[in-house]
């Protein structure tokens, strides 16, 4: 089939950026998107002009290193998906496609769709852990944890941290990320010690790089490619509360 | 070379203890004196970075990734085995010991071989301490499931994405860590070479992927973390940035090169389809556990699956080896699959493929059960294929998967250079000749979080390590070869894309020395990959500039690298005159098909040393003995 891509190029930060249109013959429809990218990179090349630059490395969906905007949608149009694992069959001959890096104030821009997400890198590092120093732990299953638990918490222990609930919210806000890494380890006897504490760092963190709040447009939830629950969000909201209404307190496990 | 594996005296099961006991020990205010240089940030570096820095080592840890937590064991999907024996199945560590070893093929070292097996249940404490949520019970106990090449349910599982959930454990105690200020991570840095100083490992030369600069960074110790090949081939199941290029530029510095010629080419992948295709997609081994590989009996049968009658069908796994059936090991199920294509009974568009059939799982347990295990993984394949395998039997042929080949190291890890220490998929040592499945996230997590803590101290406490002077010889040559590279590569401006060549390596490789080898084919592909890359380096394009982010310039390098490899490789498999797990010469095999080994001459670790450019390398042996296991052939009958 025929695509007409225009695509956003950028040659660094500093660089103002424009849209430049390509016409692609012959797209087989069991390509991938970023396989169809590749196509068009290899003819790029051969014309001696600079390929378009992309983030992209396991093409598994599980790594979190793709993802752009394909006509005003995080990852494409097909629901719990990646750009490496959305397949050129979802698309019709005669396709014109509008494609952007995740637009965002917390995320730099770093050339054509790449984007810097190490804001992400910082919040995480906040506090979104258990400190469980090497050698010190019990018995595996000295800790029990019903099913229902464990999957709960497995459910946000999905998030790929690509960066498209950020892209996808009016106000760039990053809660779906921070509120699934959260609510992952608050679901789990083990995140106890440290819960009240996590929450108000990461918190703090995600403030301090300029993501936005959240006004419930849920457009996060809707293009999540791990389908990441915005009870996620709740879940953080609740933390943050209570950790700075009784400051420094221990939540406890019980919801 | 001296090649000194350095195992401890005592009983097998004694050694890691007694080691332990005698270790020589850093006091807590001398080490942070000492900087560590970690490259790679997955199970084996991820959990090293975080495990040094919790003991008070001053860490930097590099990736090419832009975060830590994308490094590639991101990808296993089916699980990681511990000798808990939750199950009551007759576990033991023995047990877990003998199974890898004889899964190996017998080519790997008993010690080695044996401490994994021990350290694997501290992993599983460690992993759930962290917050890994594993799959468990209704009781709230952990769940097991069985995987290849076992009789036991080992297997400790967080749905069909193991590798994830355990990465982003040892990744969030790599940020507590970073938050202490014990860790500093470089993302998006390429190690472009190691330092060599008085024979001993002090730096490594990095590229800013963003910025395109180069800079050297000093230490102690140099722990390369950085995977394995299976890129060379092009096409496999890694991910599209995982490359040779660390560990293979150590080996021009001098590291020995282990068994390069053991590569695992896993069974379940969703079969090839065009000349676009960029990847090979993993389909778990855990499949396997409830579904039933097959082909048709006659030859050319284009009936839909589900047409074919019961009667007609050949589940050849289940006929050829009636005690492991579909759980034989890797190698074993990915020759069978490729022996039955080569007779024109393959399936698909291609006839490159197999069915893996879940009917009968479905009819026993209800959908509900299958979906439940394997949700995610039938999703995946749905979309790639666009075909319903509740419905249809999955279609899946053998891809690329894993080197269990690396860098040579002794005991502790550390590779014939003093100081440079290699971890994980990188090294050689502990899966012989084939690797079994949900064994690869347990020696990345065993040599990170705990063998390495422990091996480190002696070689710091013993040695000197004065400072590095970043303006010496030394330094100023490695970092002006990694620039001479980089202006190389720009320089050609010819008129193919490095995909193009990387393609062309690709194809040869898979075919020759995939999944049978043999004399004829293998001389075969040298010459051709001595032509492909003379081609290379007169014909490639690469634009851009260096001082830039620049993703063909990345791939140029590795891609550069991946000749020299392939044809080592190739040397290593024609050296090699026996059949051994993955590793199959056709002139050696059994009357039955099988691989035939030969323990008279072969029972070592092949161990290549670089005698400069355009020199044949010299090949050096390292005995295997085995005192606790006797070598048998391997059936899996």
């Amino acid at each position: 089939m025929k695509l007409t891509l225009e695509i956003w190029r950028q040659k660094d930060a500093n660089d103002k950026g424009h849209f430049e249109t390509y016409e692609l013959d012959n797209v087989s429809t069991h390509m991938s998107f970023l396989e169809m990218l590749d196509v068009l990179n290899e003819d790029l090349i051969e014309k001696g002009e600079e390929p378009v630059a992309f983030d992209h490395d396991c093409r598994e969906a599980i790594c979190g290193t793709c993802g752009f905007v394909i006509n005003g949608v995080a990852h494409g149009h097909m629901k719990r998906n990646t750009v490496c694992q959305l397949h050129m069959r979802n698309f019709k001959d005669g396709d014109h496609l509008v494609l952007e890096p995740w637009r965002a104030k917390a995320f730099p821009m770093v050339r054509d769709l790449i984007v810097d997400r190490s804001a992400f890198e910082r919040i995480q590092r906040a506090g979104g852990y258990i400190s469980a120093r090497t050698g010190s732990a019990p018995d595996a299953n000295s800790i029990l944890i019903p099913k229902d638990q464990a999957e709960a918490a497995m459910d946000f222990a999905e998030c790929i941290g690509c960066g498209a609930c950020v892209a996808s919210c009016p106000n760039g806000a990053a809660m779906l990320f921070v509120g699934a890494r959260i609510a992952h380890l608050a679901f789990l006897p083990q995140g106890q010690p440290e819960r009240a504490e996590r929450a108000k760092a990461m918190v703090a963190a995600m403030e301090q790089e300029g993501f936005g709040a959240c006004t419930n447009y849920t457009s996060c939830e809707a293009t999540c490619p791990k389908g990441i629950s915005i009870v996620g969000i709740a879940k953080m909201n609740k933390d943050y509360f209570n950790a700075k209404l009784f400051s420094g307190g221990n939540l406890g496990g019980k919801d | 070379m001296k090649l000194e594996a350095k195992i401890p005296s005592g009983p097998l099961a004694d050694k890691w203890a007694s080691y332990k006991d005698h270790a020589a020990l850093v006091s807590p205010a001398n080490k942070r004196k000492h900087t560590i240089i970690i490259v790679g940030t997955g199970l084996a570096g991820g959990g090293a970075a975080a495990a040094l820095g919790e003991l008070g080592y001053k860490v930097k840890a590099f990736c090419y990734q832009d975060s830590a937590r994308r490094a590639h064991s991101v990808g296993a999907q089916g699980g990681i085995n511990a000798a808990k024996n939750y199950q009551n199945d007759g576990d033991t560590v023995f047990r877990l010991f003998y199974d890898t070893i004889k899964g190996g093929d017998f080519r790997s070292r008993e010690a080695n071989t044996y401490r994994l097996a021990e350290i694997s249940n501290e992993i599983i404490d460690q992993c759930v301490a962290q917050g890994v949520p594993f799959g468990r019970e209704y009781s709230g106990y952990l769940a097991n499931r069985t995987f290849g090449g076992a009789q036991v349910s080992r297997t400790f599982y967080a749905r069909g994405q193991t590798g994830q959930q355990l990465l982003l454990g040892a990744y969030n105690s790599l940020n507590a860590q970073v938050n202490a200020g014990n860790v500093d991570v470089f993302e998006r840095t390429e190690m472009l070479d190691l330092i060599v100083i008085d024979g001993v490992a002090r730096g490594i030369v990095v590229r800013d992927m963003v910025s395109g600069e180069i800079s050297s960074h000093f230490g102690d110790a140099v722990l390369l973390c950085t995977g394995g090949y299976s890129n060379v081939f092009y096409l496999s199941t890694s991910a599209k940035g995982c490359n040779g290029s660390a560990i293979w530029r150590a080996y021009k510095k001098g590291a020995a090169f282990a068994n390069p010629s053991f590569t695992q080419i896993h069974p379940t992948c969703i079969p090839h389809a065009g000349d676009y295709q960029s990847k090979l997609t993993l389909m778990s081994e855990s499949l396997r556990n409830d579904g039933r590989v097959w082909v048709p009996k006659k030859t050319g049968d284009n009936r839909p699956a589900i047409e074919i009658p019961e009667d007609e069908r050949d589940y050849y796994l289940e006929r050829i080896y009636p005690s492991f059936g579909n759980m034989v090991p890797r190698d074993v199920a990915s020759r069978n699959a490729k022996n039955v294509c080569d007779e024109g009974r393959g399936v698909g568009p291609t006839g490159r493929a197999v069915y893996l059939d879940f009917a009968s799982a479905i009819e026993r347990l209800g959908v509900d059960v299958i979906r439940d295990r394997y949700g995610n993984l039938f999703e995946m394949y749905e979309m790639i294929i666009d075909e319903d395998p509740y419905e249809n039997p999955m279609m899946i042929y053998p891809a690329p998967h894993y080197t269990m080949g690396g860098l040579w190291v002794d005991y502790d890890l550390m590779s014939n250079i003093p100081g440079l220490f290699v971890l994980g998929e990188a090294n050689f040592s502990d899966h012989g000749a084939n690797r079994l499945g949900a064994s690869a996230l347990m020696q990345g997590l065993a040599d990170g979080f705990f063998v390495i803590p422990n091996t480190l101290g002696p070689y710091i406490a013993k040695g000197k390590h004065p400072d590095v002077d970043p303006s010496c010889a030394e330094v100023k040559e490695a970092e002006k070869g990694a620039k001479d590279l980089i202006e190389k590569l720009l320089k050609v401006n010819g008129t193919k894309t490095v995909t193009h060549f990387h393609r062309e390596l690709g194809i040869t490789m898979i075919d020759k020395c995939g999944m049978a080898r043999s004399e004829e084919g293998l001389n075969e592909a040298i010459e051709k990959i001595r032509k492909l890359k003379k081609e290379f380096w007169s014909d490639v394009k690469v634009l851009g500039v260096g001082e830039s982010l620049n993703q063909e310039l990345e791939k140029a390098g590795r891609v550069a690298d991946y000749f020299d490899l392939a044809e080592l490789m190739c040397l290593d498999a024609l050296r090699r005159k026996e059949s051994c797990g993955g590793h199959f010469r056709e002139e050696y095999k059994t009357e039955e098909g099988e691989a035939r080994r030969d323990d008279e001459n072969f029972c070592h670790v092949t161990v290549w040393e670089h005698m400069g450019e355009d020199q044949a390398p010299q090949a050096h042996k390292e005995e295997l003995e085995f005192e606790y296991v006797e070598l048998t052939q391997r059936s899996y009958k």
